[in-house]
């Protein structure tokens, strides 16, 4: 269901920037677009990073400066604010984006740091901790309750990405767990269909779920990666010269930018494992 | 032998080239000793080869300096960090010769943990007649000694044994990315991303942090250190380069602790070259001091440039190594070609710089007569004592005969490492797992 409701929100942004997009994108130079191509590649690089215990300090420490530095150019002419509708709520005010842009560079830079807790590593634990778990509850409550748990963290940051504290990010997550936020509207979901279905998003978790260990962390990321990094490919290369896009196609190319969504969810997957088995008490308990 | 060669006269002399190509063998360091008499290559496998020059002979001119395995030994097995739960490669990153000071040769090598020291010595003659044990080494039963006799000294084949007088441990967080003998010849420094250490070569427990840029938090973190090395000469005097493309020069008589750098030497960035890949590009990968001391030497991505101890503002000069890749820097960030770390080298006499580029190309550049050449390491185009032919990249759309484009090089053929003989000009190349020794042509 949060799905769901990120999808509505997600094709009504679209709307509501469409003809902003539209004239985005009948701007956008080859410039703009090889920026962008570039940002989703370290984007891609810098996960890729996290997924050793201890990358190459220097090498990440330079894909994240370049990162900086385009989101920087992105602030100053306006286009990161583009990118952050896509993912922001309307209510948001552009200060609030910079946060959220802030935030989102200070998640890569701390796993720039191969002592902190990468996103990967951490998700690992994560599984082994849902697993762990599984035996000391029945295992569909516990299966909901870490779909609960990776939908609500995703979900949130599909919907904003500035999550600053572990504690908006625990009250988020309760938040999703118990289905009380408003913002999702259940009733309307079936008259407007997101490329992808709830079934879709939970059938990823579950096959999470369902796989404990890094390796298929890992393995899914790549399958994530590829797509995307294709995708890449053929914007540097070819499309470069004829670049034609409509809004859904520029949300397209972001999408690596909603792949690394795992990236921002970060920091409230940073608090630790005691956080975690208090949310699953609470939505055990409800 | 001419200081001013011909490079296209380089002959070359030997291969050590077999048909084994596995990830273990790919050399990851090369290095002569001070005086050229030997050659010692690492590699990813944590081994160390030692090859010695031969003597010359009158029946065999051809072969005068020839270089031929003298020793192999494993420097670094695998290890595995409990504590942070992580591998320990035993890859060689660096080599360093300590200068020879009795019949016995001592080097350090590293990986990116621990820097060793290792003997290498000969021996050609063993002792026989001991009374406790027999000839084989098993404890005589001690009623069979009867009698005392005097242990003696036989001649046996040349046996050459390389034995780890220290291990220096547990001194780095991170990557140890270069190692540097002091001209006093009784210490060293070990660099990692964030720190360098001082040791004294004969305390394995302790070591002194001269430089530390770790930032108090990890998220302001935007530089790293790249390289590091000693004055050739002045034993309180070292540089550090760093991935912002600036260079360090430290003196370790103004304070302990050499956070505050004497001289910083950085060039302003043009702004017609400005890009997204401005800083990676400009990351310096290795840094040297000439042997007199006066200069120093640093590559970065596309160019080495030779800077003046006394002018910090910019490079003496700058030589393009394969400026045609500028326009290509975005597929080779896709591929993470960018981020190849290539070393430089000075020749004897500091006249001539070398250092590799992709498609097992290296580049020679005189500094006097500004000429340059690019000539190529492989097993198809060279053959043992043929010449080796210049080679040209062509630009530009017509592509003449010999000549190749920017699209077909081979980026996964790489120079990474290169040496030069201390006052001969020889040189030794890897590429990939093979080493070739090019020398002058001896007429």
């Amino acid at each position: 269901m949060f799905s769901k409701g990120t999808k509505r929100k997600f094709s009504d942004g679209g709307e509501e920037i469409s003809e902003e997009t539209l004239v985005g994108a009948r701007m956008a130079s080859s410039y703009s677009l090889q920026r962008q191509s570039l940002l989703d590649m370290s984007l891609i690089k810098l996960q890729l990073c996290h997924m050793l215990v201890e990358p190459n300090l220097c090498r990440s420490v330079l894909i994240a400066n370049t990162v900086r530095q385009i989101q920087e150019e992105m602030t100053h002419d306006g286009s990161w604010q583009v990118v952050t509708e896509a993912f922001c709520s309307a209510g948001q005010s552009p200060s609030e984006r910079l946060v959220a842009t802030e935030v989102l560079c200070r998640s890569r830079e701390q796993d720039a740091e191969p002592k902190l807790f990468s996103v990967i590593s951490y998700e690992g634990c994560r599984e082994e901790e849902v697993v762990a778990d599984e035996t000391l509850c029945s295992v569909s409550v516990s299966d909901a309750v870490s779909n609960v748990c990776l939908a609500g963290s995703i979900g949130q940051c599909w919907e904003k990405s500035d999550v600053e504290t572990d504690e908006e990010a625990l009250k988020d997550s309760r938040l999703g767990g118990s289905g009380e936020d408003d913002e999702i509207d259940t009733d309307d979901e079936p008259s407007r269909e997101g490329p992808k279905t709830i079934g879709q998003v939970f059938g990823t978790f579950e096959i999470k779920n369902s796989s404990p260990g890094p390796d298929s962390a890992l393995e899914e990321l790549f399958s994530d990666v590829d797509t995307s990094y294709y995708d890449l490919d053929t914007m540097l290369t070819g499309m470069q010269s004829a670049p034609k896009m409509g809004p859904y196609d520029l949300l397209d190319s972001l999408a690596p930018s909603h792949g690394s969504s795992s990236i921002v969810s970060a920091p409230n997957c940073r608090s630790d494992l005691n956080e975690l088995d208090h949310i699953m008490e609470i939505i055990v308990g409800s | 032998m001419e200081e001013e060669s011909d490079f296209r006269k380089i002959n070359n002399s030997f291969l050590r080239d077999h048909n084994y190509a596995t990830e273990a063998d790919i050399i990851s360091t090369v290095e002569f000793n001070s005086t050229g008499e030997l050659l010692a290559t690492g590699d990813k496998g944590g081994r160390v080869v030692v090859f010695q020059r031969e003597q010359e002979s009158k029946n065999q001119p051809h072969r005068r300096g020839e270089y031929n395995v003298y020793s192999t030994f494993q420097s670094h097995e695998p290890e595995f960090d409990y504590l942070k739960s992580l591998e320990i490669e035993e890859k060689i990153n660096k080599i360093r010769w300590l200068p020879q000071q009795n019949a016995a040769y001592f080097l350090l090598s590293t990986n990116d943990k621990t820097v060793k020291l290792w003997k290498i010595s000969e021996r050609d003659k063993r002792p026989e007649g001991y009374n406790l044990k027999d000839e084989d080494g098993r404890i005589r039963d001690p009623g069979t000694i009867t009698t005392l006799r005097v242990p003696v000294l036989q001649p046996m084949d040349l046996m050459v044994e390389a034995t780890p007088r220290r291990v220096f441990s547990n001194a780095h967080t991170y990557h140890i990315n270069s190692i540097s003998v002091n001209s006093d010849y009784e210490t060293f420094m070990s660099t990692d991303d964030l720190r360098i250490n001082l040791w004294n070569l004969e305390i394995t427990n302790r070591s002194f942090n001269i430089v530390d840029i770790k930032p108090t938090n990890m998220e302001e973190l935007t530089e790293v250190i790249t390289a590091a090395e000693f004055h050739p000469h002045q034993c309180n005097t070292f540089v550090y380069s760093s991935s912002k493309g600036s260079i360090r020069l430290c003196d370790m008589r103004a304070s302990a602790l050499c956070d505050n750098h004497s001289k910083f030497f950085e060039e302003p960035e043009d702004p017609s070259n400005r890009s997204f890949f401005s800083e990676i590009i400009s990351s310096i990968s290795d840094v040297k001091f000439s042997h007199s001391g006066r200069y120093l030497m640093t590559r970065d991505y596309l160019t080495v440039k030779v800077w003046d101890l006394n002018m910090e503002s910019k490079p003496l000069e700058t030589y393009q190594v394969h400026d045609y890749l500028r326009s290509k820097l975005c597929s080779l960030y896709e591929n993470d070609c960018i981020f190849d770390k290539f070393e430089c080298v000075w020749n004897g006499s500091d006249s001539v710089i070398m250092t590799g580029s992709y498609n097992n190309f290296f580049r020679m550049f005189d500094r006097n007569t500004k000429r340059d050449v690019t000539l190529e390491a492989s097993r198809e185009n060279s053959k043992p004592r043929a010449i080796l032919k210049p080679r040209k990249v062509c630009v530009g759309g017509k592509r003449r005969k010999d000549e190749i484009s920017v699209d077909s090089l081979d980026f996964s053929k790489k120079i990474l490492h290169t040496a030069w003989h201390p006052y001969e000009n020889i040189i030794a190349v890897a590429a990939t797992n093979n080493l070739y020794i090019f020398q002058d042509k001896i007429n």
